[in-house]
């Protein structure tokens, strides 16, 4: 490995631990007090002292996240698989799905605890209903860009909708799909923990919310740790399967450089 | 006996939905014998691919006929093989992946894959030594040359042993020394298997170097105005290019499409 090699593959490290090292630094420097910003070292100790209840509460975020982005998946991908297979559907449900969108999801919540009572459920849909969109938009327009030339090739030999829909279409799509998921398990983790602070007694967001009442503020900062440490490797695991998936999609070296 | 027409189209009016009453081409009549090689030149936007999606029937005209192999018509013909000046090749496929696509889709091959699959294999991967690609078969599109995609384009025309060859400026894209080897691919092919071929061009070197037969479109609403018989003698060689009795066919229908511009 080169000199150059080894500094790109320690750098993202490098960089985390300068952050930590000059955040750290800043807040002695300046005496900031500890219920404004609590240092690094602050929060490593809430990690230790509440590390029981930071373990249980995400892993329930996780699961909550995990179940509700499985939906957005499946419920994505059938969706973006109708709008890209035929106009008229294209035509009919854009402007509701845009619609749908701009609705802000936090505003859901209080309906949905309406409908299913406060806890798990409203926690899972709404981290559902957040992240669903990016993967119908995808493939969306990964079926609505298929070359017209390459469809007269195979209508040409008779080839039927379907046909081109499975020969062509859903392979070309996948990349889009594939792309897409990292947006929306980062999303995911967004719906999840707005309903857990809104409406929930267990989860991430619940767990910030009470250590906020209680000025217990590094395990306020603790809970932010915990999401962007699970946001990370889940994103990690969505980048990984893309290259696993549609390898023959990514082989610009500017991707990697 | 005379060849037969196999290709007919007889006072063809098409317009595009949505096109309003705008007519792509009007009163077109044109008549392809089988094993003939054709080329259609004319200005640009005249039509010259609207012509193409009658004769394969991926358009119906509005009025007017077209036959192709004494039917009418009515339906997207099985017996046709396409390339235009895209390749498009899938990227997900090796070079012989692509080749079978079409295989994958037309009948009778289509309910043979699972059981034929090898021989078909070796169909394709002898197409592709017929046109230089020998085994390049493993390989993805994007690790091809420009000139190599376009090979393997046209090879996936032919996989299914079409009886008509439609190609829409397969060269446009490529430099001039890349074409020409091509020229020489396609009628080499061509004299092979008396495949009936028609080209649509706007290079009036390709199509006095490839066809029997030029046709030359006017503007929209396109129709043919000149029909001219090339009588080179065949085989033709790329030198025939600098002849001048090939210089003059090339200036005589240069004169036809600057009049069908105006």
């Amino acid at each position: 490995m080169t000199r150059t090699n080894l500094l790109i593959r320690l750098s993202p490290w490098l960089f985390t631990i300068g952050l930590f090292v000059v955040w750290e630094a800043a807040v002695h420097i300046f005496k900031i007090p500890v219920f404004f910003l609590p240092p690094p070292t602050a929060i490593a100790q809430a990690f230790v002292d509440y590390s029981g209840p930071l373990a249980r509460n995400s892993w329930i975020t996780l699961q909550t996240t995990l179940i509700g982005f499985a939906l957005a998946v499946g419920f994505g991908l059938l969706l973006g698989l109708l709008v890209g297979w035929s106009r008229a559907i294209y035509a009919g449900l854009y402007p509701l799905m845009i619609g749908f969108n701009a609705i802000p999801k936090v505003a859901l919540v209080p309906i949905l605890v309406l409908w299913f009572g406060i806890g798990f459920v409203p926690a899972v849909l709404t981290a559902f209903l957040i992240s669903f969109f990016p993967i119908v938009v995808n493939v969306a327009t990964g079926l609505a860009t298929i070359e017209p030339e390459l469809e007269d090739v195979l209508k040409a030999l008779g080839a039927s909708k379907l046909d081109i829909m499975r020969k062509v279409g859903i392979p070309r799509t996948l990349p889009y799909f594939f792309g897409s998921l990292k947006v929306a398990i980062t999303l995911a983790f967004v719906g999840s923990v707005i309903s857990e602070s809104v409406a929930s007694n267990y989860g991430i967001g619940n767990l910030m919310l009470q250590a906020q009442a209680q000025f217990q503020v590094p395990l306020i900062f603790a809970g932010l740790v915990v999401l962007a440490i699970e946001g990370i490797v889940m994103y990690a695991a969505m980048a990984i399967l893309e290259r696993r998936m549609t390898g023959w999609a990514q082989r610009s070296g500017f991707a990697q450089a | 006996m005379a060849p037969e027409a196999f290709v007919t189209l007889d006072g063809v009016d098409h317009a595009y939905a949505g096109a309003g009453s705008a007519l792509a081409v009007e009163g077109l009549s044109i008549s392809v014998k089988q094993g003939e090689f054709a080329a259609v030149v004319g200005p640009s936007g005249c039509g010259k691919s609207t012509l193409m999606k009658l004769a394969t029937g991926l358009q119906f005209p509005r009025s007017g006929s077209v036959t192709v192999a004494g039917q009418k018509v009515t339906a997207p013909l099985k017996i046709a093989g396409m390339a235009f000046q895209a390749p498009t090749l899938l990227p997900w496929r090796t070079t012989l992946e692509n080749l079978l696509l079409p295989l994958e889709i037309v009948e009778p091959h289509r309910s043979e894959m699972r059981r034929r699959k090898a021989e078909f294999s070796e169909r394709a991967r002898n197409l592709l030594a017929s046109v230089g690609l020998r085994g390049q078969g493993e390989k993805y599109p994007w690790e091809l040359s420009g000139g190599m995609q376009q090979r393997t384009s046209l090879c996936r025309a032919l996989i299914h042993e079409p009886q008509l060859l439609m190609l829409d400026e397969p060269f446009g894209a490529l430099d001039a020394f890349t074409r020409e080897e091509l020229w020489c691919v396609i009628r080499d092919l061509q004299a092979a298997r008396k495949i009936t071929v028609i080209l649509v061009t706007h290079d009036l070197r390709e199509a006095v170097f490839l066809a029997d037969r030029v046709f030359v479109m006017s503007s929209r609403p396109g129709r043919i105005v000149v029909e001219r018989k090339i009588e080179l003698p065949r085989p033709r060689d790329l030198e025939v290019t600098f002849t001048q009795a090939f210089s003059d066919i090339v200036h005589e229908l240069r004169g036809h499409i600057v009049k069908a511009r105006q």
